[in-house]
């Protein structure tokens, strides 16, 4: 093949994947861990001795260092991705990472990793870089192109700020998909099925429902709906929340002055919601620094009583879009359900009332992995965009916008020119005129929503229309056309009919980087890399193994070293100058397996070395003054009552 | 593959510079896609102006059309196929959305023929009063009694009481409003016919009919939007 491959990339609040068409399946990559999921957790190393510019790391080995220095450690920044100064601080007060200090208003915002700053496309650049290696190994040959996914809620903003990740990360964003679409043409490959389907996603931090009609291979979304702040991680800080105030009044331990044991708390708080889906009740068993254990017992149905408000906020959505699609719930003929939430039995309980399953005799669709049907659909997509495949060689995916295009008309309310739910690419045109004799601009404020009001809508771009010729007020027609292309973006272009002049537009996007500050923040070490190829894996593959041999190095300094046993040290010891030896060679494949062979060696002991930073971080470090508070909301009251629980 | 249409202005393709009809999605020499042809919403699916439409066939075109124009198809192409392809399939969509909705469709046809529609939300003050300057003579009693009503029952809903009995009489009305809505369909169907069928004067004759019900089908769907808003608040 001339062309490269391209890949399908699933960019998750919690978990990343990457993914491709192996013949006619598509198959996830995975990992030099062996695992299909990378960690969406993103953390700077320590400044090296020689004082240069820190490494980033991805993946699990970042979220093993995020209970030791979690100022070092930054997760779910897509709820960060195209959000303004505001939104994101109120974000940010669940969350133990803080705004650079220097951030203003109208700037994309940065946030303080270590001693450095990243805006949130840099910080997903970091972990597509991370997806595009793992893929690179796969294939040992280079990958330049990628179809990414997005939640099909999200907005302009979100959009480009995804697909500035993309570029930084030095990928060509072919297409951005919707996820629940993408979920869909998983599903849709095998089965030549005609009918109506819903998809609903409820992922680490968004929530999605689609509706689409199959007809001939052609997915046409009728609908869409959402909320990109709902999702797994607000069960998450509700349990956090609820162990933290619990810990502080029943023991006086405040906690929350100590990032470092408040992640401890929600590592639990996770394993408890995850063991939930399964057991009838999970515990809380956390020894606090003064010598007392925290101990509860969660029974099922009070967990689903707690996270009921939480699910119900997916009831309005999935209503709105079927009516928006012109339907009842008993015409859609199969539910597929998306993210790794779907697994609560409360939320399939819900769906299934929702659609009217059971009475209908239905079932949703679990059948796929829901943490890996989005990428497998976005490898899917990405057969699709190659055009080389028979198995998709039939397939096309008509999706909608998810929210209405306005104009800000005189009085500050919204003229709407494109729909949501239009199938896109969709466009609109405009004319505008002069109000002064002699003016020569034109200024237009697009916004997207569906409110009546331009400020209660999300402000999406200021336009400037320049070089009017100067005539008598209201003479010049100027013509603006507004495309939303198939990533869901708009494109405007603008024209003066009487002149035949083309006018200028200047673009202020309201949230978000200007191409030269893409241009500037794109990652290091691409420029070269494709030239050879070859050396580059070798740099990499030496990186991997240095990394791993330093972290032995400084092992047996580790307490957790002394619970291994005598044969574990050994096996360490002989994997150890094994991978010496291979770094020596210039076979990075031999490197690369040797590494492995470390890796594989050292688990248990890395599981020990958790185990005893989860201890730590809770006895020890809460004997610091040191650590930020987390925001006030975290201590907002809760319908958990203590006597619920042992 | 090609679309012969109205206009006859002879352009040379891009790629393989031999000249071809203006409004033509693909090349008839070389079958390359060519940039957005004019015309109407209409010629995009090679369609003449008309009122009753085979859905089914509309719906079949478009797909069809989808698969060979869509970006998906283009995504390794040069920059003008890319750009040419967005926008061809921005219009086709464009065209699909308005032709297959039927007050949609009847709007954009009389506006081609010179007709000044109503803009969707004009005469509406979205505080919540329906205006009245513009009631259809026959509705004038009702609309003002409604709009009492919706006052009320607003009033009533912010001090947060029930009125049981002004339900019922709403969604009375709504069922009302929702009947006259049907009449005013199977009316402009009618019109259709005539529009679709008919000689020039019976054609203009109909365009005049149409405008009258679109304005007072507008009106009328303002009022059910209202009783519908105010009953599920």
């Amino acid at each position: 093949m001339a062309e490269g491959r391209i890949v399908g990339i699933d960019l998750g609040t919690t978990n990343s994947l990457v993914a491709y068409m192996q013949g006619e399946a598509p198959v996830v990559i995975p990992g030099v861990d062996g695992s299909n999921l990378v960690p969406s957790v993103v953390a700077l190393d320590p400044i090296p001795a020689d004082g240069s510019r820190p490494t980033v790391t991805v993946g699990n080995s970042a979220r093993r260092v995020l209970i030791e220095t979690p100022e070092r450690v930054i997760y779910s920044v897509k709820r960060l991705m195209g959000r303004g100064l505001s939104e994101v601080q109120s974000e940010l007060k669940f969350f133990p990472f803080q705004l650079a200090d220097d951030v203003q208003e109208g700037e994309v915002p940065r946030i303080q990793l270590g001693e450095l700053r990243f805006t949130p496309p840099e910080i997903s650049a970091y972990i597509l870089r991370q997806l595009k290696r793992n893929a690179e190994r796969f294939f040992g040959a280079p990958v330049t192109q990628a179809v990414i996914t997005v939640p099909a809620y999200f907005n302009d903003a979100q959009r480009q700020a995804t697909k500035d990740a993309g570029r930084m990360a030095g990928l060509q964003v072919l297409r951005l998909v919707n996820e629940p679409t993408a979920a869909a043409l998983a599903y849709g490959l095998d089965r030549a099925k005609e009918g109506t389907i819903a998809v609903y996603d409820l992922g680490g931090g968004t929530f999605d429902i689609s509706i689409l009609k199959l007809r001939d291979g052609i997915f046409e979304v009728q609908s869409t709906n959402g909320d990109t702040h709902l999702g797994g991680d607000d069960i998450d800080n509700l349990l956090l929340t609820i162990a933290l105030d619990e810990i502080h009044a029943e023991h006086g331990v405040d906690l929350r002055k100590h990032p470092g044991a408040v992640q401890a708390v929600r590592k639990a708080a996770i394993e408890a919601k995850i063991s939930l889906s399964t057991e009838a009740a999970a515990q809380f068993d956390i020894e606090l620094p003064n010598g007392d254990r925290y101990q509860r017992e969660i029974p099922r149905a009070v967990f689903e009583q707690l996270i009921e408000s939480i699910l119900e906020r997916t009831a309005g959505p999935c209503k709105q879009a079927i009516a928006d699609a012109g339907i009842t719930p008993a015409q859609i003929d199969e539910v597929v359900m998306v993210g790794g939430s779907t697994r609560i039995p409360a939320v399939r309980q819900l769906v299934d009332d929702l659609f009217h399953l059971s009475e209908r005799g239905k079932k949703p669709h679990i059948e796929l992995n829901p943490d890996e049907v989005v990428a497998l659909g976005a490898a899917v997509q990405a057969d699709i965009l190659a055009g080389t495949s028979k198995s998709t060689e039939e397939m096309l995916l008509l999706d909608v916008t998810p929210l209405s295009l306005g104009i800000e008309a005189l009085g500050g309310t919204v003229a709407r020119i494109i729909q949501r739910n239009s199938t896109i690419p969709a466009s609109a045109t405009e004319h505008f005129t002069t109000g002064v004799d002699g003016q020569t601009n034109v200024a237009i404020h697009v916004v997207q929503g569906e409110r009546e009001l331009a400020a209660d809508c999300r402000s999406l771009a200021r336009f400037d229309l320049k070089g009017i010729p100067p005539m008598s007020a209201g003479l010049p027609r100027i013509e603006v056309k507004f495309l939303i292309d198939a990533d869901g973006i708009l494109q405007v272009s603008a024209r003066e009919q009487r002149s035949g002049k083309a006018a200028q537009i200047e673009v202020k996007p309201t949230y978000g980087l200007t191409d030269e500050q893409v241009e500037s923040m794109i990652l290091e070490s691409f420029d070269h890399a494709e030239e050879d190829f070859a050396a580059r894996l070798l740099i990499e593959a030496r990186n991997e193994a240095e990394t791993i041999l330093s972290a032995v190095e400084r092992a047996p300094g580790s307490p957790a070293w002394a619970n291994l046993t005598n044969d574990e040290r050994t096996a360490i010891g002989l994997a150890r100058d094994y991978l010496i030896k291979a770094k020596k060679t210039e076979d990075s494949a031999a490197i690369r397996e040797a590494t492995l062979i470390l890796d594989h060696a050292t688990r248990r002991f890395a599981e020990l070395m958790m185990e005893a930073a989860v201890t730590a971080a809770i006895r020890g470090k809460t004997m610091d003054a040191a650590g930020e508070e987390l925001g006030d909301e975290l201590t907002a009251p809760h319908p958990m009552a203590p006597a619920e629980f042992k | 593959m090609l679309k012969i249409l109205d206009s006859a202005v002879p352009v040379a393709c891009w790629s393989c510079s031999v000249a071809h009809n203006d409004a033509t999605l693909f090349c008839p020499h070389c079958s390359k896609i060519q940039p957005p042809p004019g015309g109407d919403f209409f010629s995009v699916f090679g369609l003449k102006p008309c009122l009753n439409l085979d859905l089914m066939g509309l719906e079949h075109e478009f797909h069809r059309l989808s698969r060979k124009l869509h970006p998906d198809r283009f995504a390794r192409s040069g920059e003008h196929e890319r750009e040419w392809s967005l926008a061809d399939t921005a219009l086709l969509n464009d065209a699909y959305r308005t032709l297959k909705d039927p007050i949609h469709r009847t709007e954009y046809l009389l506006k081609l023929h010179g007709a000044e529609i109503g803009e969707e939300h004009a005469g509406k003050d979205r505080k919540g009063k329906v205006d009245t300057s513009r009631v259809p003579a026959d509705l004038l009693e009702e609309v003002f009694d409604l709009n009492m009503q919706l006052e009320e029952m607003r009033m009533a809903r912010k001090m947060g009481e029930e009125d049981p009995a002004l339900q019922v009489s709403l969604e009375q009305a709504k069922r009302k409003f929702d009947g006259l809505l049907d009449e005013v369909d199977d009316e402009l169907r009618a019109e259709w016919k005539k529009w679709d069928e008919g000689d020039a004067g019976v054609r203009s004759g109909a365009q005049k009919t149409m405008v009258a019900l679109l304005d007072r089908r507008r009106y009328l769907s303002n009022l059910v939007r209202d009783v519908t808003e105010t009953l599920g608040d």
